[in-house]
């Protein structure tokens, strides 16, 4: 399980990566960033891209900082930055609640939260969390600077509008209300292990009902995504286990969930219904 | 030996294999190199079942650093691999030819050997490899119809048999009949260390070496000799430090052949390290049987005969195991029960899956599960109570030993000792299971998906026929013993030491224990079937009780003191009668009995002594194990609260040591209930070939277990009274989890397949 | 096949010239090129942890990592545990506890505790399951692995 040889480059400059990645990117290039995800599957000969650029060698990639009300997070943010909040307020205890699902300790040392969107698998909680909260993803190549937002962002399983020459720079994520409940739930065979379902779930409550519900799946169907049917049932409702429990059923009719070796279609369709259920219990403690 | 005068066996002692272990100085096979030496990539089928029309090996040849390439042109004259007991003239067309000639028959069946001059390009080169195979249709169901193995030959290669009594009869007058149909899923050891080989000719000594053996270097060395047209002589294995074995690792394998076929022609050492996805479908799988079981009860439950028809999933090819996991499954089905009439017929399937054979407690964690799902049937089909049942049919122990017409390794099933209700009942009282069952009833009340659920089973350890160890003092004191065991983690040298320590009166750390070296000791059976305890243990304590002997016997004279009055204490002879009286060294004695010594006299040189331990029979250790698990109706997913797993293991020499055997075998029984399983898609493809997808439990899903270890009834069939504890663990762990689900989603009878995976287990509930 | 280059690896203390191509694993390096075999290979694709090495104080699976990106880190590896003829307070735990059996996984567990319990000296027990279930033992079950690394832990810790 030895990777298939590759031509190295160690850019140390955000301009020298965006070079050679004009060059080599449409020659099968890919980036490295954590690596934790492409080693595997360049162990597995699955993947032989030609060229890596290797982007930890660039310092102004390693930014975190708020800004203009997001949270815009640099290419070289590993997964363990988050284990501690990042922020005060809801989003930076939730990124510290999803982050502990992420695989394991080790791998959280090296992996990267824009690498994970980069890679989009369709179980990624970063990849999750972007869709639900409608992240922006910067993309930057030779030619300039294009943002993304998430629902365009996330085209299939593993598959995204990310162009061969650029580098997903930078992901944002809009700062949220200081009233804003959260949620998550993720379903896996084991500790550490790949989602089979998730869910993330947000709101507000104004005058004891619901308002502005994002409920977003994940690990169940090619991309994640927010489930606006589920979103609907909910809106307008006092927070309660009915309530609750009409937008699982909601969310479970509306997903169109995959089928693999890990689960049945019909199977992840009755995870969903309880992923969804569970995380908006948490939202409401 | 009298129990109270034990010091050592009996103590946790840490073991002796630790230091270079924990420090990262182990000598695993992938750590053994030599200079020139050629790394080995295997070129493996990417389908199921079809025939091989040809294979081009130009691009690889001509590739950056490749030496050679071969395929099944190259190596003629080497034939298929012998079963492990000898010759069995009707199964062996269904070998595995080391590199397949014209048919392919699983994914991952080796077609092709790369010769490098290091890994990563003879993994380039074989990608270079390009093989025409005509695909056919795999056959991927034991049960199915037989298919074509090959011209005039079908893949029902076998039916054992084996039974007793008038099944029939018991049947017509049976009060109850009761009928289930199981299935254990396919999975394997896959020890954490993938397999490897290195391979060496020494032309200077004309000396073939085989570096990476486990298990049964001596059984491997005959092998190879007979194959290679070598003396014995001319061929040594060696083990090093091995990665955990559960009887996977160790037997001859295609790979280990090649490497000494491609030493041997090409005068250049040759070095074979397997990855894990090769690991996944390679190496041997095991434990996938269907049972369509019955058995006939009077009114009270108990058992008057029981019928077993099962399909054993062979896989592709029988390996060195040929039909012994299968003859053993009949022979030990019936455990602890008395059953007066028994029918047991397997049916020995190939399939194009990998090829199957031990691991772990073969044939008796898959016939735990069945005949304990059986006995809670019974109780469920009757209104009795599961342990009543227990109660009704186990031998006693006023009954031992109690011998069967049955068989398994060669020998008729005798159980020497046990005391099986016994055991089960302190079992029950320790658990508290009154009061659990209380509780978990009013946890159910209260809309909780929890119950507690138990396995009885008889293991067997010991096998033997015969094992020998020489003990040596040397003339610092030092002793050595040489034995022909193996070591695969489990502890062998400790234990070895300990019984040594205990005997001649040495402390465990000044002994050195040698395993897996041919060329240190001419005969061995290795490690396998829990036998290192036994067999091992014993010939120590025969040989060091007659070296005990032997030094008194010279420093009688030497002390002037009758050798019944004298005492080996701390590797110094000393007089009973007078403590800090004159005492003498075991090392002066050494020397004063060395081969040049002048005060020699007539005792044979040498303070040491060859002892060999016979054994007629294996053992027969027995368990129980009980279990409460918490069912997540919703996602189908299986938590374990508490387990006990009790034992008796007739004498412990290290506790510490049973106890890590157990837990660890626990943990792998836990992974074959709910996680392990080797699947396959419908054109044979198989899925589960990373560490993603074959799921072993890691530390969050394996919970403490609670042990119950009991010396009650030791072994007559050796003098130390010792049974074995390798296999004890994993036994009972299918049978007492499928128990408990099925009391905790109140569906008697509900779990008929393992593993109990989510999916499985939520479309059980969705069914009214 | 591409071109080997010249680096470093600082392992233990002390500097290894070595020579590789780009795509030669950090595990394949410290094991093959350093000759420091006591990390070890389990499945190659990052999931059980047997490869566990610190790369400046933190534990990394050294099978998720090229030899070229290590040049200029901290790498230490079991073999640099503890000085030569003394045993590190895990490594003794592990030896106390019966910690091992074949001993496979054991350098990627040691290196794991070491670089957990560096960075988090009064790490609570749960979470110290939570980081244990990082690597996969198939030999003992796992609980005599958390027992080792909690006695370990609460010696190590500071006295106050």
């Amino acid at each position: 399980m030895k990777p298939a040889p590759f031509t190295y480059h160690a850019p140390t400059t955000v301009d020298a990566a965006l070079a050679v990645l004009a060059e080599v990117g449409p020659q099968d290039g890919r980036v490295l960033a954590g690596g934790q995800s492409l080693l595997p599957t360049m162990a597995f000969r699955l993947a032989r891209p030609a060229h890596l650029v290797d982007i930890n060698g660039i310092a102004a990639l390693s930014d975190m900082r708020n800004e203009a009300g997001e949270l815009a997070i640099g290419a070289c943010v590993r997964h363990a930055a988050f284990h501690r909040p990042v922020s005060d307020g809801p989003l930076g205890k939730l990124l510290s609640a999803v982050v502990r699902h992420i695989a394991h300790y080790p791998i959280r040392v090296r992996g990267t939260f824009c690498g994970s969107l980069a890679h989009a698998d369709p179980a990624s909680e970063w990849a999750l969390v972007a869709a639900t909260l409608g992240a922006t993803v910067v993309a930057r190549s030779r030619n300039g600077t294009r943002k993304i937002a998430s629902d365009r962002y996330f085209k299939g399983p593993l598959m995204t509008d990310l162009k061969s020459d650029e580098l997903l720079a930078e992901a944002r994520l809009p700062l949220l209300p200081g009233d804003t409940r959260l949620g998550f739930y993720e379903f896996s065979r084991r500790a550490g292990d790949y989602a089979i379902a998730m869910s993330l779930a947000t709101f507000r409550v104004r005058d004891g009902r619901i308002v502005e519900p994002r409920i977003g799946v994940g690990g169940a169907e090619g991309v994640p995504r927010r489930i606006l049917a589920a979103e609907q049932a909910l809106a307008g409702q006092t927070p309660t286990e009915n309530a609750f429990g009409g937008a699982a059923d909601a969310a479970a009719a509306a997903v169109d969930p995959m089928e693999d070796a890990q689960a049945s279609a019909g199977y992840r369709r009755d995870l969903v219904r309880t992923v969804v259920h569970r995380a908006l219990r948490q939202a409401a403690l | 030996m009298t129990v109270e005068k034990l010091r050592v066996i009996g103590q946790p002692l840490p073991r002796l294999e630790d230091p270079p272990l924990v420090t990262g100085r182990g000598r695993y096979a992938a750590d053994i190199s030599f200079p020139r030496q050629l790394c080995m990539r295997v070129v493996r089928s990417t389908f199921a079942h079809g025939r091989l029309k040809g294979i081009d090996t130009s691009a690889a040849k001509a590739a950056a650093g490749v030496f050679a390439v071969w395929t099944a042109a190259d190596i003629p004259d080497l034939s298929p691999i012998d079963f492990r007991e000898g010759k069995i003239e009707r199964l062996e067309p269904f070998r595995q030819p080391v590199l397949a000639r014209d048919r392919v028959r699983y994914v991952g069946e080796p077609v092709a050997v790369v010769f490098a001059d290091d890994a990563y390009l003879a993994e380039d080169a074989a990608d270079l490899v390009t093989v025409d195979i005509d695909e056919l249709p795999p056959l991927l169901t034991a049960d199915a119809p037989p298919g074509e193995f090959d011209a005039g030959r079908s893949t029902a290669a076998d039916v054992v048999k084996q039974g007793y009594g008038d099944v029939d009869a018991a049947f017509r007058r049976a009060h109850t009949v009761v009928e289930l149909d199981l299935r254990i899923g396919r999975h394997s050891g896959v020890p954490l260390e993938t397999r490897g080989a290195i391979a060496r000719y020494d032309a200077g000594r004309d000396v073939l070496e085989l570096h990476g053996a486990a298990k049964v270097p001596h059984r491997n060395r005959e092998a190879l000799a007979r194959m290679f047209g070598r003396p014995l002589a001319g061929v040594h294995l060696y083990e090093g430090h091995v990665g955990g074995g559960f009887g996977i690792r160790g037997e001859l394998y295609p790979e280990d052949v090649l490497v000494c076929a491609a030493a041997l022609r090409f005068g250049r050492p040759v070095k074979w390290i397997e990855d894990r996805h090769e690991h996944l479908v390679a190496a041997n799988h095991s434990r996938q049987q269907r049972h369509r079981i019955k058995a006939a009860v009077d009114a009270d439950g108990q058992i008057l005969a029981i019928d077993d028809e099962f399909f054993h999933d062979q896989g592709a090819y029988l390996r060195t195991h040929a039909i012994r996991v299968p003859h053993m499954t009949c022979g030990i089905l019936p455990g602890p029960y008395r059953v007066p009439a028994y029918r047991a017929v397997g049916h020995v399937r190939l399939t194009n899956k990998t090829p199957a054979a031990t691991y772990r407690a073969p044939g008796r964690y898959e016939t735990t599960f069945v005949r304990e799902r059986l006995a809670d049937a019974v109780a469920a089909k009757l209104g009795l109570d599961a342990v009543e049942v227990r109660r009704r049919n186990a031998i006693t122990k006023a009954e031992m030993p109690y011998a069967r017409p049955l068989e398994a390794l060669g020998e008729e099933i005798d159980y020497d000792s046990g005391d099986y209700m016994g055991l089960l009942d302190a079992a029950l009282t320790r658990f508290e299971w009154t009061k659990t069952q209380a509780g978990l009833t009013r946890r159910r009340a209260a809309g909780e998906a929890v119950g507690a659920g138990f396995a009885l089973f008889v293991e067997k350890a010991g096998l033997g026929p015969t094992d020998g160890v020489r003990v040596t003092v040397d003339p610092h004191g030092f002793v050595e013993v040489v034995t022909g065991s193996s070591s695969v983690g489990q502890g062998v040298e400790t234990v070895v030491a300990q019984i040594c320590a205990e005997t001649l009166g040495v402390d465990y750390r000044r002994i050195r224990v040698v395993h897996g070296r041919t060329e240190m000791i001419e005969y061995g059976i290795g490690a396998h079937a829990s036998r290192a305890t036994v067999m091992t243990g014993s010939a120590t304590h025969v040989a060091a009780t007659k070296l005990r002997e032997k030094a008194l016997a010279v420093a009688s004279e030497l002390m002037q003191a009758p050798a019944d009055t004298l005492d080996i204490v701390d590797g110094m002879v000393v007089r009973r009668d007078r403590p800090g009286g004159p005492s003498m060294s075991l090392g002066e004695i050494a020397r004063k009995i060395a081969p040049t010594s002048k005060t020699r006299g007539a005792h044979e040189p040498g303070l040491s002594v060859t002892g060999w331990f016979d054994s007629e029979h294996q053992v027969y250790p027995y368990g129980a194990h009980l279990a409460v698990v918490r069912v997540d109706r919703d996602t189908g997913a299986v938590a374990v609260e508490r387990y006990l797993a009790a034992y008796d293991i007739g004498r412990a020499i290290n506790p510490m040591l049973v106890k890590g055997q157990i837990v660890g075998g626990f943990a792998q029984g836990l992974g074959g209930a709910l996680y392990e399983e080797f699947r396959y898609d419908a054109r044979g493809e198989p899925l589960s070939v990373t560490f993603a997808d074959y799921l072993m439990p890691t530390a969050r899903e394996v919970p403490r277990i609670d042990i119950m270890l009991t010396e009650d009834a030791p072994s007559p069939r050796n003098p130390l009274g010792i049974k074995g504890a390798g296999e004890s663990g994993i036994t009972g762990v299918g049978a007492a989890i499928a128990s408990a689900i099925d009391a905790a989603i109140g569906k008697p009878g509900a779990i008929t397949e393992l593993p109990v995976t989510p999916q499985r287990l939520k479309d059980i509930l969705s069914r009214a | 096949m591409t071109a080997k280059s010249d680096l470093t690896l600082t392992v233990n203390g002390e500097r290894h010239a070595i020579r590789v191509e780009p795509r030669r694993t950090l595990a394949d390096a410290l094991r093959e090129d350093c000759g420091l075999t006591g990390t070890h290979l389990g499945c190659e694709h990052g999931v059980c942890g047997a490869c566990t090495v610190l790369v400046d104080g933190e534990p990394v699976r050294s099978c998720l990592m090229f030899a070229v990106q290590a040049a200029g880190k901290d790498i230490r590896t079991v073999e640099g545990l503890a000085p030569r003829g003394s045993l590190h307070p895990l490594q003794q735990a592990f030896i106390d506890h019966h910690g091992l059996q074949c001993g496979f996984c054991t350098p990627g567990f040691l290196m794991l505790a070491a670089g957990v319990l560096a960075g988090q000296p009064d790490i609570s027990d749960d979470e110290l399951l939570d980081v244990l279930s990082s690597n996969l033992c198939r030999c003992t079950g796992y609980e005599n692995i958390v027992k080792a690394v909690r006695a370990a832990a609460d010696k190590m810790r500071p006295a106050r």
